[in-house]
């Protein structure tokens, strides 16, 4: 299986997503390489496309890209001719004139990747985040961790009927809708956790049970993922005060302390300390493991849009078959590969 | 209306259907008026023969809700096209909204408009603003525009958030026996929403306005109609719930009347999810059971008549990111065929809604609407129901390209319309 665009979970399906973290297994071992880097990718050119600042979700797809020997480019909104009245579409285009392969976009609206994917001719297009819609290498990343997270802790690493609770801001969170829709696709139960105000309007569709009172679940969850709460919710009249929030809904130390021991504690960063998360339970979370395992899981979607056997790469050929650890240079030889690996 | 002597012309061989019914009937025009119409007329020397067989010849369709940019957003769409878009889709007038800018709100820009559209192919009705810059804070001066002919006002885009300017606003227009066009929309409820709030926004992580924001003020103009008397007109009413209270309120007997834009009763908000700004409009296309309302509505007579809310927007603007395109659609050279294509009802009852009824509610009845008799202003479109067709963008005559039928394939086409006595399309080509 292989694809042209990465826009949405939905893209994958549970098959796709299987096959993204079986490479991200593979990756996961390149970075802990003393030289972590192989020649998958090389000639190859990703652009990082980012309208809004996130410098670990743009750091992360760089290193990934670099990590594969492709070679990146960085556009960022702020040092670009969009403040010269440069149109979206017209940017798009400039990239695409300079051969670049992959287009990763992040926007501050929902939507931005799927109308630059209508623009682009060529280039692959990763969804880096879209407004309040879909982080789909975010989710990715998330299942990649709960699955390595419980191995490491003896238990089984499917997902298939594991307890998810999301806990927080739903409403503007395009980590939530992704990882519904990954946690839903490989079989978990997710439960959104959330005042009224901070769940979207509808969920019909949604296939998840919602709870209003995160004491009652706690020792029910596998895994408790909380969302970053944007400070200026308060303004909106969606809640009444930050105190009340985190004495309603927050992660605190004495919540904490009643989860199951081996249940994961996530969130997708960066946290508000003392907020969504009392400080010391942040430290015993994988959060910082949520990080690094990004990258691998980067290098995957990477490899697996651009990569030999991907609808981009050259020649076609069972997916399956090839080895993204070791795979031959266009025109050279794998001893080289291996050697640079 | 342009002042001209158009040479003398016959429409042949047509079903002639107007408010009173449809008859086998020739029509001949001469000197802007219709002059004869029966099986055997005898059209002067030299009269142009437009071919109608086949067809049903009308009274021109008039659009009470058009959005020609000019003054002021002329990239998008002037008189002069607009009124070429409009007259390729049948109308034979159209009423500019006032939203321009600056907007239409003094009798010098009514007047500046009105200018404009004497050279344009179709009629050019100007609708004023009811509040100074549309700000919705001090009346505009409405009797003087009211004095050049204005006859509907409308601050349209946003509606009149205040109650109490809303009433006076009401009791004033009624002294000048002019009619006041609201766009239904609550501003706090709607706060920022780019689409209609259900189970797609929510999906699509898209902040969304609900139902509510459009019937709480359908419901709060009702209750100000009610208590002023005066007459109200609904714009673009997009859901089911709006339209239960405009049932209830005409059940009442209350001088009110309302339309449906075409977008509304063949779209869903489902389109959306292509995150093309193409399909974001204001109100918002809605849920499927709103559009079955809508359509039930047009039939049984609930909804006086089918407006385009026609919305020119450059290339440039509907490639911006979903939350910061505009809203709008084209809608003039698509609005009979989708009526006619997606309306379970009969071409009497569409033509209703698109030709003599909205004549009434925009004061248009002395030259448009019908009757086609004689002594009559001859503007008239010829229609053949039964033809196929492909809506390509590129071939609009619109400035803009921004319709959502792009690639649609339709029922019912425009093939003349006679504007003032003129031919101004024949066989689907604008001759000016």
């Amino acid at each position: 299986m292989t694809g042209t665009n990465l826009l949405s979970v939905a893209d994958l399906g549970p098959d796709g997503i299987a096959e993204v973290l079986r490479l991200a297994d593979r990756f996961v071992e390149v970075s802990s390489r003393p030289i972590p880097k192989v020649p998958a990718l090389r000639g190859k050119t990703v652009a990082s496309v980012f309208f809004e600042d996130s410098t670990r979700t743009r750091l992360s797809f760089e290193t990934a890209a670099r990590r594969l020997s492709a070679d990146v480019l960085t556009f960022s909104a702020g040092s670009s001719s969009l403040n010269k009245g440069e149109s979206l579409r017209d940017t798009v285009g400039t990239l695409e004139a300079m051969g670049v392969d992959a287009l990763v976009v992040r926007h501050r609206s929902s939507g931005v990747p799927w109308q630059v994917a209508r623009w682009a001719r060529r280039a692959a297009v990763v969804n880096g985040g879209d407004g309040w819609h879909e982080h789909p290498t975010q989710a990715l990343l998330d299942c990649y961790t709960v699955g390595v997270e419980r191995r490491a802790r003896g238990l089984r690493p499917g997902l298939s009927g594991l307890r998810v609770g999301i806990v927080g801001d739903v409403r503007h969170s395009r980590v939530a809708r992704s990882d519904v829709l990954a946690f839903g696709a490989l079989g978990a139960e997710v439960t959104l956790v959330a005042p009224p105000t901070l769940l979207p309007p509808s969920l019909d569709g949604w296939g998840v049970a919602v709870s209003h009172d995160l004491d009652s679940l706690l020792g029910e969850l596998d895994v408790v993922y909380l969302l970053r709460l944007q400070r200026e919710r308060m303004t909106e009249a969606l809640l009444p005060s930050l105190r009340e929030y985190t004495a309603e809904y927050g992660l605190t130390r004495r919540r904490a302390a009643r989860l199951a021991p081996d249940t994961l504690v996530m969130h997708p960063g960066p946290v508000n300390r003392g907020v969504e998360v009392d400080s010391d339970v942040v430290d015993a979370s994988v959060i910082t493991h949520q990080v690094a395992n990004g990258v691998a899981v980067r290098m995957a979607v990477l490899f697996w849009l651009l990569g030999a056997g991907s609808a981009a790469g050259a020649p076609p050929g069972p997916h399956e078959a090839a080895d993204p650890a070791a795979v031959a240079l266009p025109g050279g030889g794998s001893d080289d590969a291996r050697a640079l690996a | 209306m342009p002042e001209r002597s158009p040479e003398p012309l016959v429409v042949r061989g047509g079903t002639v259907l107007d408010a009173g019914g449809s008859r086998r009937a020739d029509v001949v025009v001469a000197g802007g008026v219709v002059v004869a119409v029966g099986s055997r007329v005898d059209p002067p020397p030299g009269a142009i023969e437009l071919d109608a067989t086949g067809c049903v010849v009308a009274p021109g369709l008039v659009d009470l809700h058009t959005h020609l940019r000019e003054p002021g957003r002329e990239e998008a769409e002037t008189v002069e096209t607009g009124a070429r878009a409009a007259a390729l889709g049948g109308y034979t007038a159209v009423v500019a909204m006032p939203n321009t800018d600056p907007a239409i709100d003094s009798a010098a820009l009514v007047a500046a408009v009105r200018e404009l559209g004497r050279r344009a192919p179709v009629e050019v009705a100007v609708a004023g603003a009811i509040t100074v810059g549309r700000e919705g804070t001090r009346l505009a001066p409405m009797a003087e525009m009211a004095r050049l002919g204005v006859r509907l006002f409308t601050d349209d885009g946003r509606g009149v958030q205040d109650a109490r300017l809303m009433r006076r606003a009401l009791e004033y227009a009624s002294g000048l026996g002019v009619t006041l066009a609201e766009h239904c929309e609550d501003e706090a409820l709607a706060a920022g929403g780019q689409m209609h709030e259900g189970p797609w926004s929510s999906r699509l992580g898209i902040a969304g306005q609900p139902a509510e924001a459009e019937e709480l003020m359908v419901m709060r103009d009702i209750a100000l109609c009610r208590l002023t008397g005066a007459r109200l007109h609904l714009l673009h009413l997009s859901t089911s719930g709006s339209l239960a209270l405009l049932r209830a309120a005409k059940a009442g007997g209350l001088p009110i009347t309302a339309e449906a834009a075409p977008h509304h009763f063949t779209l869903t908000d489902e389109a959306v999810a292509s995150f093309d700004p193409v399909f974001k409009v204001n109100p918002p296309l809605r849920g499927a059971a709103d559009v079955d309302a809508l359509k039930f509505a047009l039939a049984d007579g609930t909804l006086d008549a089918i407006a385009t809310d026609h919305a020119p927007h450059p290339a440039e603007a509907k490639e911006l990111p979903f939350d910061e395109a505009p809203p709008g659609m084209l809608g003039l050279e698509t609005a009979l065929a989708l009526a006619l294509s997606e309306l379970d009802c009969p071409i009497e009852t569409v033509l209703s809604l698109l030709s003599w009824q909205p004549a009434r509610i925009a004061g248009l009845t002395a030259t448009q609407g019908g009757p086609v008799e004689p002594g009559r202003s001859a503007n008239l479109c010829v229609i053949d129901p039964a033809a196929r067709w492909t809506v390509d963008p590129d071939r609009s005559a619109s400035r803009s390209r921004n319709t959502p039928y792009a690639g649609r394939e339709l029922t019912g086409r425009v093939r003349h319309t006679v504007a003032a006595g003129e031919a101004v399309v024949v066989d689907g080509e604008a001759l000016r």
